[in-house]
């Protein structure tokens, strides 16, 4: 059904363009450009998450910003602990080591996933969307009165996470480190959606009830791809507040969980690589559209609009498009 | 192996079966007859356990299914082939036949996707295309072979070959014809009585809710005014 692995080529020069970009930015004296990717690979990691459920299984979450901020708070409080010497909760000690903090706030996410989802499943349709809204708030609002980890005004990590031999105080460095995970993140996606899991799951979103008059459990397939979209977001999350060194209530307010899902629309809903190049376009039209206008949300919601009505499947489809054309 | 009486069964305030009554066994190809609207479909959807009866006696090998949910229908190896084309669009033929495949009761010789291919060679030179695109008497074949993956124990197939051209019906007609030669229980739904006559070893005919009548082909055959009454060709 994805085909777009099937095409090395363009993968392949996409990977290369993609290590060379530090090297190339700062060559041509456009060195926040690093910055700028680190940013889109690590939303491209939040929205293919997001994409998995919305866009293969139906399910439009509209709380995954819940996720994406618990995986941030997890770097950001286990730092927190390390750095004053003091346990979490007495016995668990913090850490700064992103071999540590990672697995953790991908394993926390996925339990709040399984939590969150296994009480919203129970719902579709405009139900879902508004309990998965009132969960991701419900923790915004948590975390926002929770005074010992900075409350409204979050948390601040003043080195990023250590890897072995790594220096993580380099720009670059960090950048390579998202890449790589990128790169792994979608190939294990690209597996998931092309295994017999994954053909369950658009299956699902096709009719439920055949699934079921073939003998497939529904809500369980549905809770365990809300699990895991939930530990991709927390993953994302976890490199946030790395990459930012700053772990904020804003992470899951239910903005980001709007721009998450603009993300997927603007890419390619139930497309592998649709969510990334979304991540890509929007980051790239928050910074060009912020430096002309302060209402730069109103030259976005053009744009959105434009995608929704007349690309019919996002800028993935109008590329393929395009490409089909001139060939 | 399957054994329903005195099923009620309704939409809401509405009801549709007032005393249904079948019975299949083992190996058994059985038909359910009756004109339009008299409660074949709400039957399958209700043994299926897609409708909920409102009494009524189903067993399936032995335990009663009546109320249970459908997963627990199929898994205990019912396999349905719903009325209407009800593939997985998106997904490739192969991905359709293969992405529920499953043989939880143990069968020793049990589906393969190649043998699949066999019963339908047209589903082998479409087995990466986009079930969605296929003719409908293929996406028909595609929802058979699909039920057969699941390796149920007693195959229903719902107007299985209606709106289909002939050329195609009657290769569907063959391929029933292959799996009764291996055993297969099947539950017929169908208009074709001739076909049907041929192939069945018992019917049942509907009326407004209601089994009126059951026989075996040879019955039916010298039954013609019953036919007339009641089916209506």
């Amino acid at each position: 059904m994805e085909k777009s692995l099937k095409r090395p080529a363009l993968l392949a020069a996409l990977l290369i363009a993609l290590i060379a970009l530090p090297t190339v930015a700062d060559a041509a004296g456009f060195a926040a450009l690093t910055s700028l990717a680190t940013r889109v690979l690590i939303y491209g990691i939040a929205a293919a998450s997001l994409n998995f459920v919305l866009g293969y299984g139906g399910m439009v979450s509209f709380g995954h910003a819940a996720f994406f901020g618990i995986g941030g708070y997890t770097v950001g409080i286990l730092y927190q602990h390390y750095s004053l010497g003091e346990p979490l909760f007495g016995f668990i000690p913090g850490t700064n080591q992103m071999l540590i903090t990672l697995p953790v706030a991908v394993v926390l996410s996925g339990i709040m996933a399984a939590i969150i989802g296994a009480l919203s499943l129970r719902t579709g349709g405009v139900q879902f969307i508004m309990i998965t809204l009132a969960f991701a708030q419900m923790l915004f609002f948590l975390f926002v009165s929770l005074k010992t980890y900075g409350g409204d005004d979050g948390l601040i990590i003043r080195r990023a996470n250590e890897l072995p031999w790594l220096n993580m105080r380099d720009k670059h460095t960090v950048y390579y480190v998202c890449l790589a995970i990128a790169v792994l993140f979608f190939a294990v996606l690209w597996r998931l959606v092309n295994s017999r899991f994954g053909n369950v799951i658009v299956g699902l979103r096709q009719s439920e009830k055949r699934m079921a008059a073939i003998g497939l459990p529904a809500y369980r397939y549905k809770l365990v791809a809300f699990i895991i979209s939930g530990m991709g977001c927390g993953l994302a999350g976890a490199l946030m507040a790395n990459f930012l060194r700053f772990a904020s209530p804003d992470m899951m307010h239910w903005t980001k969980s709007g721009e998450l899902m603009i993300m997927v629309i603007l890419g390619g809903v139930g497309t592998l690589f649709g969510p990334l190049i979304g991540a890509a376009v929007f980051i790239v039209l928050e910074s060009v559209l912020a430096s002309w206008t302060e209402n730069w949300q109103l030259g976005l919601g053009l744009i959105l609009l434009f995608v929704v009505l007349y690309t019919q499947g996002g800028v993935q489809a109008l590329g393929a498009r395009l490409v089909g054309r001139s060939a | 192996m399957l054994s329903v009486a005195k099923l009620q069964s309704a939409y809401g305030p509405s009801q549709v079966l007032f005393d249904v009554a079948l019975e299949i066994g083992e190996g058994e190809v059985v038909t359910l007859l009756g004109r339009n609207g008299m409660g074949k479909t709400t039957t399958v959807k209700s043994i299926m356990g897609l409708l909920k009866p409102l009494s009524g006696e189903i067993r399936f090998t032995g335990r009663e299914v009546r109320g249970a949910t459908p997963e627990t229908v199929a898994r205990l190896g019912v396999g349905l082939v719903p009325e209407g084309r009800q593939t997985f669009a998106t997904l490739t033929v192969r991905e359709n036949l293969v992405a529920t495949a499953s043989n939880r009761l143990g069968r020793k010789d049990p589906w393969t996707l190649e043998r699949v291919y066999k019963l339908f060679p047209r589903l082998r030179e479409r087995a990466s295309q986009a079930a969605g695109t296929l003719s409908g008497g293929e996406q028909q074949m595609l929802v058979v072979g699909r039920a057969l993956m699941t390796n149920p124990k007693l195959l229903i197939l719902d107007e299985a070959t209606e709106g289909l051209a002939p050329v195609i019906r009657a290769e569907i007609w063959s391929c029933i014809e292959a799996l009764k030669a291996e055993g297969q229980s099947i539950l017929l739904i169908d208009k074709n009585l001739h076909v049907l006559k041929r192939l069945a070893d018992r019917h049942y005919i509907l009326e407004k809710g209601r089994t009126v009548w059951s026989g075996t082909s040879n019955d039916l055959t010298h039954n013609a005014e019953l036919v007339q009454r009641y089916v209506g060709i």
